[in-house]
Protein backbone atom coordinates (compact mmCIF):
# COMPACT_ATOMS: atom_id res chain seq x y z
CA UNK A 1 0.00 0.00 0.00
CA UNK A 2 1.25 3.58 -0.59
CA UNK A 3 0.52 5.81 1.70
CA UNK A 4 -1.22 9.04 0.60
CA UNK A 5 1.33 12.18 2.28
CA UNK A 6 0.04 13.90 5.05
CA UNK A 7 -3.57 11.93 6.09
CA UNK A 8 -5.50 13.30 8.82
CA UNK A 9 -5.84 11.58 12.03
CA UNK A 10 -9.50 10.92 13.90
CA UNK A 11 -11.08 8.49 11.57
CA UNK A 12 -11.58 4.66 12.59
CA UNK A 13 -10.75 1.91 10.79
CA UNK A 14 -13.43 0.22 8.56
CA UNK A 15 -12.31 -2.38 6.82
CA UNK A 16 -13.71 -5.99 7.83
CA UNK A 17 -16.44 -4.42 9.53
CA UNK A 18 -19.52 -6.44 8.47
CA UNK A 19 -22.69 -4.67 7.24
CA UNK A 20 -25.75 -5.08 9.50
CA UNK A 21 -29.46 -6.23 7.90
CA UNK A 22 -31.65 -3.62 7.30
CA UNK A 23 -35.36 -4.37 8.88
CA UNK A 24 -37.73 -3.42 6.60
CA UNK A 25 -40.52 -3.19 8.45
CA UNK A 26 -42.82 -1.34 6.32
CA UNK A 27 -42.62 -3.56 3.58
CA UNK A 28 -43.56 -6.44 6.08
CA UNK A 29 -45.77 -4.53 7.62
CA UNK A 30 -47.54 -3.82 3.72
CA UNK A 31 -47.39 -6.75 2.62
CA UNK A 32 -49.29 -8.10 5.21
CA UNK A 33 -52.39 -5.18 5.22
CA UNK A 34 -52.56 -6.04 1.56
CA UNK A 35 -52.75 -10.27 1.92
CA UNK A 36 -55.38 -9.63 4.18
CA UNK A 37 -57.26 -6.97 1.60
CA UNK A 38 -57.15 -9.68 -0.76
CA UNK A 39 -58.03 -12.86 1.39
CA UNK A 40 -61.22 -10.18 2.23
CA UNK A 41 -62.36 -9.99 -1.39
CA UNK A 42 -61.99 -13.74 -2.02
CA UNK A 43 -63.83 -14.69 0.92
CA UNK A 44 -66.54 -12.50 0.10
CA UNK A 45 -66.64 -13.85 -3.54
CA UNK A 46 -66.31 -17.61 -2.24
CA UNK A 47 -69.47 -17.27 -0.32
CA UNK A 48 -70.91 -15.14 -3.18
CA UNK A 49 -73.77 -15.79 -5.21
CA UNK A 50 -71.31 -17.69 -7.55
CA UNK A 51 -71.24 -21.04 -8.76
CA UNK A 52 -67.46 -21.77 -9.36
CA UNK A 53 -68.92 -25.47 -10.48
CA UNK A 54 -70.23 -23.49 -13.66
CA UNK A 55 -67.17 -21.54 -14.36
CA UNK A 56 -64.95 -24.76 -14.23
CA UNK A 57 -67.38 -26.46 -16.67
CA UNK A 58 -67.93 -23.94 -19.44
CA UNK A 59 -64.68 -22.57 -19.85
CA UNK A 60 -63.47 -25.62 -22.11
CA UNK A 61 -66.47 -25.84 -24.08
CA UNK A 62 -66.05 -25.79 -27.55
CA UNK A 63 -68.23 -22.20 -28.23
CA UNK A 64 -65.82 -20.87 -25.70
CA UNK A 65 -62.87 -22.27 -27.03
CA UNK A 66 -64.23 -21.58 -30.77
CA UNK A 67 -64.50 -17.82 -28.90
CA UNK A 68 -60.65 -17.87 -28.01
CA UNK A 69 -59.31 -18.85 -30.95
CA UNK A 70 -61.63 -16.08 -33.04
CA UNK A 71 -60.48 -13.91 -30.51
CA UNK A 72 -56.39 -14.42 -31.22
CA UNK A 73 -56.96 -14.74 -34.59
CA UNK A 74 -58.62 -11.22 -34.64
CA UNK A 75 -56.20 -9.75 -32.64
CA UNK A 76 -53.07 -11.11 -34.74
CA UNK A 77 -54.33 -10.17 -37.81
CA UNK A 78 -55.86 -6.49 -36.53
CA UNK A 79 -52.58 -5.95 -35.37
CA UNK A 80 -50.40 -6.98 -38.55
CA UNK A 81 -53.05 -4.99 -40.40
CA UNK A 82 -52.23 -1.83 -37.41
CA UNK A 83 -48.31 -2.53 -37.88
CA UNK A 84 -48.33 -2.53 -41.63
CA UNK A 85 -50.15 0.71 -41.72
CA UNK A 86 -48.86 2.07 -38.48
CA UNK A 87 -45.00 1.90 -40.34
CA UNK A 88 -46.37 3.00 -43.75
CA UNK A 89 -48.71 6.29 -42.26
CA UNK A 90 -45.18 7.33 -39.91
CA UNK A 91 -42.62 7.53 -42.36
CA UNK A 92 -45.28 9.42 -44.97
CA UNK A 93 -45.41 11.91 -41.93
CA UNK A 94 -42.08 12.31 -41.59
CA UNK A 95 -41.66 12.18 -45.42
CA UNK A 96 -40.45 15.69 -46.80
CA UNK A 97 -43.71 15.66 -49.03
CA UNK A 98 -46.35 17.68 -47.97
CA UNK A 99 -49.00 15.96 -49.77
CA UNK A 100 -48.20 12.60 -47.79
CA UNK A 101 -47.55 14.31 -44.66
CA UNK A 102 -50.98 15.89 -44.82
CA UNK A 103 -52.61 12.43 -45.33
CA UNK A 104 -50.90 10.70 -42.89
CA UNK A 105 -52.04 13.65 -40.47
CA UNK A 106 -56.00 13.45 -41.77
CA UNK A 107 -55.69 9.18 -40.98
CA UNK A 108 -54.34 9.65 -37.34
CA UNK A 109 -56.75 12.48 -36.71
CA UNK A 110 -59.71 10.82 -38.16
CA UNK A 111 -59.36 7.44 -36.68
CA UNK A 112 -58.11 8.30 -32.97
CA UNK A 113 -60.69 10.85 -32.99
CA UNK A 114 -63.86 8.90 -33.63
CA UNK A 115 -64.62 6.04 -30.98
CA UNK A 116 -63.27 2.59 -32.61
CA UNK A 117 -67.40 1.12 -31.18
CA UNK A 118 -68.39 3.90 -33.41
CA UNK A 119 -65.80 2.87 -36.56
CA UNK A 120 -66.57 -0.87 -36.27
CA UNK A 121 -70.33 0.05 -36.84
CA UNK A 122 -69.78 1.64 -39.49
CA UNK A 123 -68.04 -0.87 -41.51
CA UNK A 124 -70.48 -3.06 -40.62
CA UNK A 125 -73.42 -1.20 -41.99
CA UNK A 126 -71.24 0.02 -45.05
CA UNK A 127 -73.99 -1.42 -47.32
CA UNK A 128 -76.43 1.23 -46.68
CA UNK A 129 -74.10 4.10 -47.89
CA UNK A 130 -72.58 1.56 -50.79
CA UNK A 131 -74.82 -1.28 -52.12
CA UNK A 132 -72.08 -2.38 -54.12
CA UNK A 133 -68.08 -2.15 -53.51
CA UNK A 134 -65.55 -3.04 -55.71
CA UNK A 135 -62.57 -1.67 -58.08
CA UNK A 136 -64.35 -0.05 -61.65
CA UNK A 137 -64.02 -2.15 -64.16
CA UNK A 138 -62.26 -5.10 -62.42
CA UNK A 139 -64.52 -6.46 -60.08
CA UNK A 140 -67.76 -5.96 -57.44
CA UNK A 141 -69.60 -7.23 -55.37
CA UNK A 142 -72.91 -6.88 -53.15
CA UNK A 143 -71.37 -4.85 -49.60
CA UNK A 144 -73.79 -7.18 -47.73
CA UNK A 145 -71.91 -10.15 -48.60
CA UNK A 146 -68.16 -8.77 -47.95
CA UNK A 147 -68.88 -6.91 -45.17
CA UNK A 148 -68.92 -10.07 -42.85
CA UNK A 149 -68.53 -9.68 -38.65
CA UNK A 150 -64.97 -10.87 -39.88
CA UNK A 151 -64.23 -8.44 -42.53
CA UNK A 152 -65.35 -5.38 -40.82
CA UNK A 153 -63.93 -6.41 -37.20
CA UNK A 154 -60.80 -6.89 -38.79
CA UNK A 155 -60.82 -3.23 -40.87
CA UNK A 156 -62.43 -1.48 -37.98
CA UNK A 157 -59.74 -2.79 -35.19
CA UNK A 158 -56.77 -2.94 -38.04
CA UNK A 159 -57.15 0.64 -39.27
CA UNK A 160 -57.64 2.02 -35.73
CA UNK A 161 -54.64 0.18 -34.48
CA UNK A 162 -52.68 1.70 -37.35
CA UNK A 163 -53.75 5.30 -36.85
CA UNK A 164 -52.16 4.75 -32.58
CA UNK A 165 -49.33 2.43 -34.03
CA UNK A 166 -48.43 4.73 -36.13
CA UNK A 167 -47.49 8.04 -33.37
CA UNK A 168 -45.93 4.85 -31.23
CA UNK A 169 -43.50 4.20 -35.14
CA UNK A 170 -43.42 7.80 -35.56
CA UNK A 171 -41.79 8.58 -31.89
CA UNK A 172 -39.31 5.05 -32.25
CA UNK A 173 -38.35 7.22 -35.55
CA UNK A 174 -37.58 10.48 -34.11
CA UNK A 175 -35.46 8.86 -31.54
CA UNK A 176 -32.71 7.79 -33.90
CA UNK A 177 -29.93 10.37 -34.27
CA UNK A 178 -30.15 12.28 -37.32
CA UNK A 179 -25.95 11.53 -37.76
CA UNK A 180 -27.65 8.11 -38.44
CA UNK A 181 -29.84 8.42 -41.71
CA UNK A 182 -26.45 11.01 -42.55
CA UNK A 183 -24.39 7.97 -42.58
CA UNK A 184 -26.21 5.88 -44.38
CA UNK A 185 -26.78 8.60 -46.97
CA UNK A 186 -22.82 8.74 -46.86
CA UNK A 187 -22.65 5.56 -47.79
CA UNK A 188 -24.94 5.86 -50.78
CA UNK A 189 -28.10 4.50 -49.33
CA UNK A 190 -31.30 6.52 -50.90
CA UNK A 191 -34.11 7.58 -48.24
CA UNK A 192 -36.48 4.12 -48.28
CA UNK A 193 -33.29 1.95 -48.00
CA UNK A 194 -31.98 4.32 -44.87
CA UNK A 195 -35.44 4.01 -43.45
CA UNK A 196 -35.38 0.02 -43.93
CA UNK A 197 -32.17 -0.87 -43.65
CA UNK A 198 -30.97 1.51 -40.66
CA UNK A 199 -33.31 3.56 -38.98
CA UNK A 200 -36.39 1.02 -38.36
CA UNK A 201 -34.19 -1.65 -36.90
CA UNK A 202 -33.08 1.05 -34.61
CA UNK A 203 -36.26 2.72 -34.14
CA UNK A 204 -37.65 -1.02 -33.12
CA UNK A 205 -36.32 -1.05 -30.12
CA UNK A 206 -37.46 2.30 -28.72
CA UNK A 207 -41.17 0.92 -30.35
CA UNK A 208 -41.39 -2.93 -29.09
CA UNK A 209 -42.13 -1.68 -25.52
CA UNK A 210 -45.21 0.48 -26.40
CA UNK A 211 -45.91 -1.54 -29.22
CA UNK A 212 -47.07 -4.54 -26.52
CA UNK A 213 -49.08 -2.11 -24.79
CA UNK A 214 -51.32 -1.47 -27.46
CA UNK A 215 -51.24 -5.05 -28.63
CA UNK A 216 -52.52 -6.23 -25.04
CA UNK A 217 -54.95 -2.81 -25.37
CA UNK A 218 -56.20 -4.60 -28.83
CA UNK A 219 -57.21 -8.14 -27.56
CA UNK A 220 -59.42 -6.92 -25.30
CA UNK A 221 -60.52 -4.49 -27.68
CA UNK A 222 -61.84 -7.23 -30.00
CA UNK A 223 -64.33 -7.69 -27.51
CA UNK A 224 -66.08 -4.76 -29.00
CA UNK A 225 -66.39 -7.07 -32.17
CA UNK A 226 -69.33 -8.56 -30.42
CA UNK A 227 -71.20 -5.78 -31.73
CA UNK A 228 -71.41 -6.86 -34.61
CA UNK A 229 -71.62 -9.88 -34.29
CA UNK A 230 -68.04 -11.08 -34.37
CA UNK A 231 -68.04 -14.53 -32.51
CA UNK A 232 -65.14 -13.61 -30.03
CA UNK A 233 -64.82 -15.07 -26.55
CA UNK A 234 -66.89 -12.33 -25.00
CA UNK A 235 -69.72 -12.86 -27.69
CA UNK A 236 -70.02 -16.32 -27.16
CA UNK A 237 -70.21 -15.95 -22.94
CA UNK A 238 -73.09 -13.52 -23.67
CA UNK A 239 -74.87 -16.20 -26.13
CA UNK A 240 -74.56 -18.83 -23.20
CA UNK A 241 -75.91 -16.34 -20.47
CA UNK A 242 -78.52 -14.96 -22.83
CA UNK A 243 -79.91 -19.06 -22.77
CA UNK A 244 -78.79 -20.04 -19.08
CA UNK A 245 -78.36 -16.78 -17.09
CA UNK A 246 -75.06 -17.46 -15.27
CA UNK A 247 -74.24 -13.82 -16.12
CA UNK A 248 -71.47 -13.57 -13.60
CA UNK A 249 -69.82 -17.29 -14.43
CA UNK A 250 -69.28 -17.17 -18.04
CA UNK A 251 -68.45 -13.01 -17.52
CA UNK A 252 -65.51 -14.86 -15.36
CA UNK A 253 -64.66 -17.78 -17.80
CA UNK A 254 -64.28 -15.20 -20.49
CA UNK A 255 -62.35 -12.81 -18.18
CA UNK A 256 -59.94 -15.80 -16.66
CA UNK A 257 -58.97 -16.52 -21.06
CA UNK A 258 -58.39 -12.85 -21.91
CA UNK A 259 -55.73 -13.37 -18.74
CA UNK A 260 -53.99 -16.13 -20.60
CA UNK A 261 -53.56 -14.86 -23.38
CA UNK A 262 -52.31 -11.48 -22.25
CA UNK A 263 -49.92 -13.31 -20.07
CA UNK A 264 -48.77 -15.82 -23.00
CA UNK A 265 -48.15 -12.43 -24.91
CA UNK A 266 -45.50 -10.70 -22.59
CA UNK A 267 -42.66 -13.53 -22.86
CA UNK A 268 -43.21 -13.25 -26.87
CA UNK A 269 -42.04 -9.54 -26.36
CA UNK A 270 -39.53 -10.03 -23.94
CA UNK A 271 -37.74 -12.32 -26.95
CA UNK A 272 -38.58 -10.01 -29.75
CA UNK A 273 -37.31 -7.23 -27.33
CA UNK A 274 -33.53 -9.19 -26.91
CA UNK A 275 -33.73 -9.56 -30.86
CA UNK A 276 -34.02 -5.64 -31.74
CA UNK A 277 -31.55 -4.74 -28.60
CA UNK A 278 -28.35 -6.23 -30.44
CA UNK A 279 -25.59 -4.03 -29.90
CA UNK A 280 -27.33 -1.78 -27.38
CA UNK A 281 -25.07 -0.94 -24.31
CA UNK A 282 -27.65 -1.92 -21.73
CA UNK A 283 -29.11 0.51 -18.63
CA UNK A 284 -29.79 -1.91 -17.02
CA UNK A 285 -30.77 -5.87 -17.31
CA UNK B 1 -2.04 22.45 -65.34
CA UNK B 2 -4.40 19.21 -64.63
CA UNK B 3 -8.09 18.92 -64.10
CA UNK B 4 -8.72 19.10 -59.88
CA UNK B 5 -10.39 16.37 -58.93
CA UNK B 6 -12.24 19.17 -56.57
CA UNK B 7 -13.27 21.94 -58.02
CA UNK B 8 -15.55 24.85 -55.89
CA UNK B 9 -16.54 27.89 -57.44
CA UNK B 10 -18.68 30.50 -55.89
CA UNK B 11 -20.03 28.24 -53.19
CA UNK B 12 -22.93 30.06 -51.25
CA UNK B 13 -24.76 28.12 -48.66
CA UNK B 14 -28.00 29.60 -46.85
CA UNK B 15 -29.68 28.17 -43.80
CA UNK B 16 -33.24 31.16 -43.84
CA UNK B 17 -31.24 33.77 -44.34
CA UNK B 18 -28.37 33.45 -42.77
CA UNK B 19 -25.53 32.69 -45.22
CA UNK B 20 -23.32 29.42 -43.81
CA UNK B 21 -21.00 30.01 -47.24
CA UNK B 22 -20.15 33.09 -48.58
CA UNK B 23 -18.44 32.83 -52.13
CA UNK B 24 -16.35 29.76 -51.34
CA UNK B 25 -13.86 28.56 -54.17
CA UNK B 26 -11.28 26.02 -53.88
CA UNK B 27 -9.83 23.48 -55.48
CA UNK B 28 -8.24 19.67 -54.83
CA UNK B 29 -5.91 18.13 -57.01
CA UNK B 30 -5.88 14.15 -56.93
CA UNK B 31 -3.53 12.61 -54.28
CA UNK B 32 -3.65 16.17 -52.82
CA UNK B 33 -4.63 16.53 -48.46
CA UNK B 34 -6.59 19.66 -47.95
CA UNK B 35 -6.95 20.84 -44.26
CA UNK B 36 -9.76 23.65 -43.30
CA UNK B 37 -9.20 25.07 -40.36
CA UNK B 38 -11.23 28.12 -38.71
CA UNK B 39 -13.37 28.59 -35.88
CA UNK B 40 -16.42 27.59 -34.73
CA UNK B 41 -19.46 28.33 -36.92
CA UNK B 42 -17.19 29.44 -39.97
CA UNK B 43 -18.73 26.86 -42.43
CA UNK B 44 -16.14 24.34 -42.35
CA UNK B 45 -18.99 21.45 -41.53
CA UNK B 46 -21.14 23.37 -43.88
CA UNK B 47 -19.02 22.85 -46.91
CA UNK B 48 -18.04 19.68 -46.73
CA UNK B 49 -22.07 18.71 -46.45
CA UNK B 50 -22.10 20.03 -49.51
CA UNK B 51 -19.65 18.45 -51.00
CA UNK B 52 -21.00 14.95 -49.96
CA UNK B 53 -24.47 16.68 -51.21
CA UNK B 54 -26.42 15.90 -47.65
CA UNK B 55 -27.11 19.81 -48.24
CA UNK B 56 -27.52 21.44 -51.45
CA UNK B 57 -25.68 24.56 -52.66
CA UNK B 58 -28.04 27.65 -53.08
CA UNK B 59 -25.63 29.68 -55.59
CA UNK B 60 -22.66 28.69 -57.39
CA UNK B 61 -21.26 24.92 -58.36
CA UNK B 62 -18.86 22.26 -57.02
CA UNK B 63 -17.20 19.80 -59.84
CA UNK B 64 -16.04 16.19 -58.74
CA UNK B 65 -13.99 14.37 -61.17
CA UNK B 66 -15.31 16.85 -64.30
CA UNK B 67 -18.90 16.58 -63.21
CA UNK B 68 -21.16 19.17 -61.66
CA UNK B 69 -22.64 18.06 -58.67
CA UNK B 70 -26.38 17.56 -58.06
CA UNK B 71 -27.25 19.48 -61.39
CA UNK B 72 -27.45 19.39 -65.05
CA UNK B 73 -27.11 22.14 -67.54
CA UNK B 74 -29.63 22.36 -70.12
CA UNK B 75 -31.25 25.03 -71.92
CA UNK B 76 -29.84 27.81 -69.78
CA UNK B 77 -31.25 26.30 -66.50
CA UNK B 78 -30.17 24.42 -64.01
CA UNK B 79 -32.20 20.99 -63.17
CA UNK B 80 -31.84 19.16 -60.13
CA UNK B 81 -30.66 15.62 -60.45
CA UNK B 82 -32.47 12.26 -59.92
CA UNK B 83 -32.06 10.64 -56.18
CA UNK B 84 -30.09 7.94 -58.44
CA UNK B 85 -28.03 10.24 -59.89
CA UNK B 86 -27.23 12.18 -56.91
CA UNK B 87 -26.50 8.27 -55.15
CA UNK B 88 -24.20 8.04 -58.11
CA UNK B 89 -22.03 10.98 -57.83
CA UNK B 90 -21.86 10.76 -53.88
CA UNK B 91 -20.06 7.38 -54.17
CA UNK B 92 -16.95 8.91 -55.18
CA UNK B 93 -16.91 10.68 -52.07
CA UNK B 94 -16.33 9.10 -48.23
CA UNK B 95 -17.60 10.96 -45.26
CA UNK B 96 -15.89 10.52 -41.52
CA UNK B 97 -18.11 12.25 -39.43
CA UNK B 98 -16.52 13.59 -35.56
CA UNK B 99 -18.99 11.54 -34.01
CA UNK B 100 -18.51 8.31 -35.97
CA UNK B 101 -22.10 7.96 -36.66
CA UNK B 102 -21.63 4.29 -37.05
CA UNK B 103 -24.86 1.78 -36.87
CA UNK B 104 -24.96 0.47 -33.85
CA UNK B 105 -27.19 -2.36 -34.48
CA UNK B 106 -24.59 -3.75 -36.36
CA UNK B 107 -21.02 -5.08 -35.95
CA UNK B 108 -17.99 -3.59 -36.75
CA UNK B 109 -17.59 -5.64 -39.88
CA UNK B 110 -21.31 -5.42 -40.48
CA UNK B 111 -20.76 -1.54 -40.77
CA UNK B 112 -18.07 -2.26 -43.34
CA UNK B 113 -19.99 -4.26 -45.42
CA UNK B 114 -23.34 -2.82 -45.25
CA UNK B 115 -22.81 -0.62 -48.38
CA UNK B 116 -20.97 -2.85 -50.70
CA UNK B 117 -23.44 -5.52 -50.35
CA UNK B 118 -26.76 -3.17 -50.18
CA UNK B 119 -26.18 -0.27 -51.99
CA UNK B 120 -23.10 -1.80 -54.76
CA UNK B 121 -24.67 -5.09 -54.99
CA UNK B 122 -21.31 -7.39 -54.29
CA UNK B 123 -21.67 -10.84 -53.05
CA UNK B 124 -21.17 -11.21 -49.32
CA UNK B 125 -18.31 -13.47 -49.52
CA UNK B 126 -16.57 -11.37 -51.31
CA UNK B 127 -17.58 -7.74 -49.67
CA UNK B 128 -16.39 -9.78 -46.41
CA UNK B 129 -12.89 -10.72 -47.46
CA UNK B 130 -12.56 -6.39 -48.65
CA UNK B 131 -14.16 -5.77 -45.26
CA UNK B 132 -11.71 -7.91 -43.64
CA UNK B 133 -8.50 -6.30 -45.43
CA UNK B 134 -10.00 -2.78 -44.21
CA UNK B 135 -10.29 -3.73 -40.99
CA UNK B 136 -6.41 -4.73 -41.28
CA UNK B 137 -5.44 -1.39 -42.46
CA UNK B 138 -6.95 0.46 -39.78
CA UNK B 139 -5.81 -2.24 -37.40
CA UNK B 140 -9.06 -3.66 -36.14
CA UNK B 141 -9.52 -7.24 -37.49
CA UNK B 142 -9.90 -8.77 -33.96
CA UNK B 143 -12.50 -6.50 -33.58
CA UNK B 144 -14.48 -7.43 -36.32
CA UNK B 145 -17.53 -9.09 -34.91
CA UNK B 146 -17.95 -6.24 -32.00
CA UNK B 147 -20.18 -3.93 -31.90
CA UNK B 148 -20.09 -0.07 -31.64
CA UNK B 149 -21.08 0.24 -28.07
CA UNK B 150 -18.25 -2.33 -27.39
CA UNK B 151 -15.21 -0.46 -28.83
CA UNK B 152 -13.62 2.50 -27.35
CA UNK B 153 -14.05 6.09 -29.36
CA UNK B 154 -10.84 5.67 -31.24
CA UNK B 155 -11.86 1.98 -32.46
CA UNK B 156 -15.18 3.22 -33.61
CA UNK B 157 -13.40 5.91 -35.82
CA UNK B 158 -10.76 3.51 -37.56
CA UNK B 159 -14.42 1.68 -38.24
CA UNK B 160 -15.93 4.33 -39.50
CA UNK B 161 -12.76 4.82 -41.66
CA UNK B 162 -12.77 1.71 -43.15
CA UNK B 163 -16.63 1.95 -43.36
CA UNK B 164 -16.11 4.96 -45.55
CA UNK B 165 -13.52 2.86 -47.91
CA UNK B 166 -15.05 -0.08 -48.24
CA UNK B 167 -17.16 2.17 -51.02
CA UNK B 168 -13.58 2.66 -52.80
CA UNK B 169 -14.07 6.44 -53.18
CA UNK B 170 -11.98 9.00 -54.69
CA UNK B 171 -12.06 11.79 -52.36
CA UNK B 172 -12.35 11.17 -48.32
CA UNK B 173 -13.99 14.02 -46.19
CA UNK B 174 -13.36 14.22 -42.71
CA UNK B 175 -14.81 16.31 -40.13
CA UNK B 176 -13.13 16.71 -37.07
CA UNK B 177 -12.38 13.28 -36.76
CA UNK B 178 -10.48 13.35 -33.70
CA UNK B 179 -12.35 15.91 -31.85
CA UNK B 180 -14.54 13.60 -30.50
CA UNK B 181 -11.62 11.69 -28.84
CA UNK B 182 -9.64 11.55 -25.30
CA UNK B 183 -5.95 12.91 -26.33
CA UNK B 184 -4.52 9.25 -25.99
CA UNK B 185 -7.15 7.90 -28.44
CA UNK B 186 -6.06 10.61 -31.30
CA UNK B 187 -2.59 9.54 -32.21
CA UNK B 188 -3.86 6.16 -33.52
CA UNK B 189 -7.01 7.77 -35.62
CA UNK B 190 -3.98 10.25 -36.93
CA UNK B 191 -1.89 7.11 -38.00
CA UNK B 192 -4.41 5.35 -40.17
CA UNK B 193 -5.17 9.13 -41.93
CA UNK B 194 -1.12 9.49 -42.58
CA UNK B 195 -1.46 6.16 -44.14
CA UNK B 196 -4.04 6.93 -46.11
CA UNK B 197 -2.69 10.58 -47.16
CA UNK B 198 0.96 8.44 -47.93
CA UNK B 199 -1.09 6.02 -50.47
CA UNK B 200 -2.07 8.80 -52.36
CA UNK B 201 -6.16 8.76 -51.55
CA UNK B 202 -7.34 12.87 -51.87
CA UNK B 203 -8.60 14.21 -48.78
CA UNK B 204 -10.04 16.98 -47.26
CA UNK B 205 -9.98 17.27 -43.85
CA UNK B 206 -11.34 19.82 -41.41
CA UNK B 207 -9.18 19.69 -38.13
CA UNK B 208 -7.99 21.67 -35.08
CA UNK B 209 -4.70 19.26 -35.36
CA UNK B 210 -1.98 21.76 -36.73
CA UNK B 211 0.72 19.45 -36.18
CA UNK B 212 -0.91 16.95 -38.14
CA UNK B 213 -2.00 19.79 -40.67
CA UNK B 214 1.71 20.75 -41.15
CA UNK B 215 2.70 17.51 -41.42
CA UNK B 216 0.60 15.94 -43.98
CA UNK B 217 -1.59 18.91 -45.93
CA UNK B 218 -0.67 19.38 -49.35
CA UNK B 219 -2.81 22.78 -48.62
CA UNK B 220 -4.27 24.52 -45.46
CA UNK B 221 -7.56 26.86 -46.10
CA UNK B 222 -8.36 28.93 -42.88
CA UNK B 223 -12.20 30.25 -43.29
CA UNK B 224 -13.73 32.13 -40.79
CA UNK B 225 -17.69 33.81 -41.35
CA UNK B 226 -18.79 31.59 -44.56
CA UNK B 227 -15.51 32.63 -46.81
CA UNK B 228 -12.00 31.68 -47.19
CA UNK B 229 -9.85 34.37 -45.28
CA UNK B 230 -6.07 33.08 -46.22
CA UNK B 231 -5.23 30.33 -48.15
CA UNK B 232 -1.76 28.46 -48.83
CA UNK B 233 1.28 25.36 -47.89
CA UNK B 234 0.90 24.77 -44.60
CA UNK B 235 4.32 26.83 -43.82
CA UNK B 236 2.81 29.82 -44.66
CA UNK B 237 -0.52 29.95 -43.28
CA UNK B 238 -0.06 28.19 -40.30
CA UNK B 239 3.96 29.49 -39.86
CA UNK B 240 3.45 32.59 -41.68
CA UNK B 241 -0.25 33.92 -41.25
CA UNK B 242 -0.46 36.72 -43.55
CA UNK B 243 -4.30 37.91 -41.91
CA UNK B 244 -5.06 39.14 -38.35
CA UNK B 245 -7.49 36.90 -38.09
CA UNK B 246 -5.23 33.95 -38.92
CA UNK B 247 -2.74 35.21 -36.46
CA UNK B 248 -5.54 35.41 -33.95
CA UNK B 249 -7.36 32.36 -34.27
CA UNK B 250 -4.05 30.17 -34.45
CA UNK B 251 -2.61 32.05 -31.04
CA UNK B 252 -5.89 30.72 -29.75
CA UNK B 253 -5.85 27.37 -30.95
CA UNK B 254 -2.28 27.10 -29.50
CA UNK B 255 -2.90 28.23 -26.81
N1 LIG C 1 -29.03 22.80 -40.60
C1 LIG C 1 -28.74 24.08 -40.24
N2 LIG C 1 -29.74 24.97 -40.03
C2 LIG C 1 -29.47 26.24 -39.69
N3 LIG C 1 -28.25 26.73 -39.50
C3 LIG C 1 -27.20 25.92 -39.70
C4 LIG C 1 -27.40 24.54 -40.07
N4 LIG C 1 -26.20 23.95 -40.17
C5 LIG C 1 -25.29 24.90 -39.88
N5 LIG C 1 -25.88 26.08 -39.60
C6 LIG C 1 -25.20 27.33 -39.28
O1 LIG C 1 -24.22 27.58 -40.25
C7 LIG C 1 -23.03 28.06 -39.67
C8 LIG C 1 -21.86 27.21 -40.08
O2 LIG C 1 -22.02 25.95 -39.49
P1 LIG C 1 -20.93 24.81 -39.65
O3 LIG C 1 -21.47 23.62 -38.95
O4 LIG C 1 -20.57 24.67 -41.07
O5 LIG C 1 -19.71 25.40 -38.84
P2 LIG C 1 -18.30 24.73 -38.52
O6 LIG C 1 -17.26 25.58 -39.11
O7 LIG C 1 -18.31 23.31 -38.92
O8 LIG C 1 -18.24 24.86 -36.95
P3 LIG C 1 -17.69 23.81 -35.84
O9 LIG C 1 -16.21 24.02 -35.76
O10 LIG C 1 -18.37 24.27 -34.58
O11 LIG C 1 -18.09 22.46 -36.26
C9 LIG C 1 -23.27 28.09 -38.16
O12 LIG C 1 -23.54 29.42 -37.79
C10 LIG C 1 -24.47 27.23 -37.97
O13 LIG C 1 -25.26 27.72 -36.90
MG1 LIG D 1 -18.30 21.49 -37.84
Amino acid sequence: MSAFPGMAEGFPDLSGMPAARRAHWGRWLSALLILLVLLAIGRAFARGQIEWAYVARFLTVPVIVDGVVNTIVMSVLAMALGIVLGVLVAVMRLSPNPVLTAVAVGYTWLFRGTPLILQLLLWFNLALVFPTIGIPGLWSGKAVDIMTPLVAALLGLGINQGAYTSEVVRSGLLSVDAGQYEAAQAIGMGHMRALRRIILPQAMRVVLPPIGNEFISLVKATSLASVIQYPEVLHAAENIYYANSRVIELLIVAGLWYLLVVSILTPLQMLLERHFSRGAARVRR
Amino acid sequence: MTRPLVAVRSAVKLFGSYQALKDVSLDVHAGQVLCLVGASGSGKTTLLRCINQLVQLDSGGIWLDGELLGMRQHGGKLHRLSEAEIIRQRLKTGMVFQRFNLFPHKTALENVIEGPVQVQGRKPAEARTAAMELLHRVGLEEKAGSYPSQLSGGQQQRVAIARALSMRPKLMLFDEPTSALDPVLVGEVLAVMKELAREGMTMIVVTHELAFAREVADMVVYMDGGRIVEAGLPDQVLGAPQEARTRAFLSAVLG
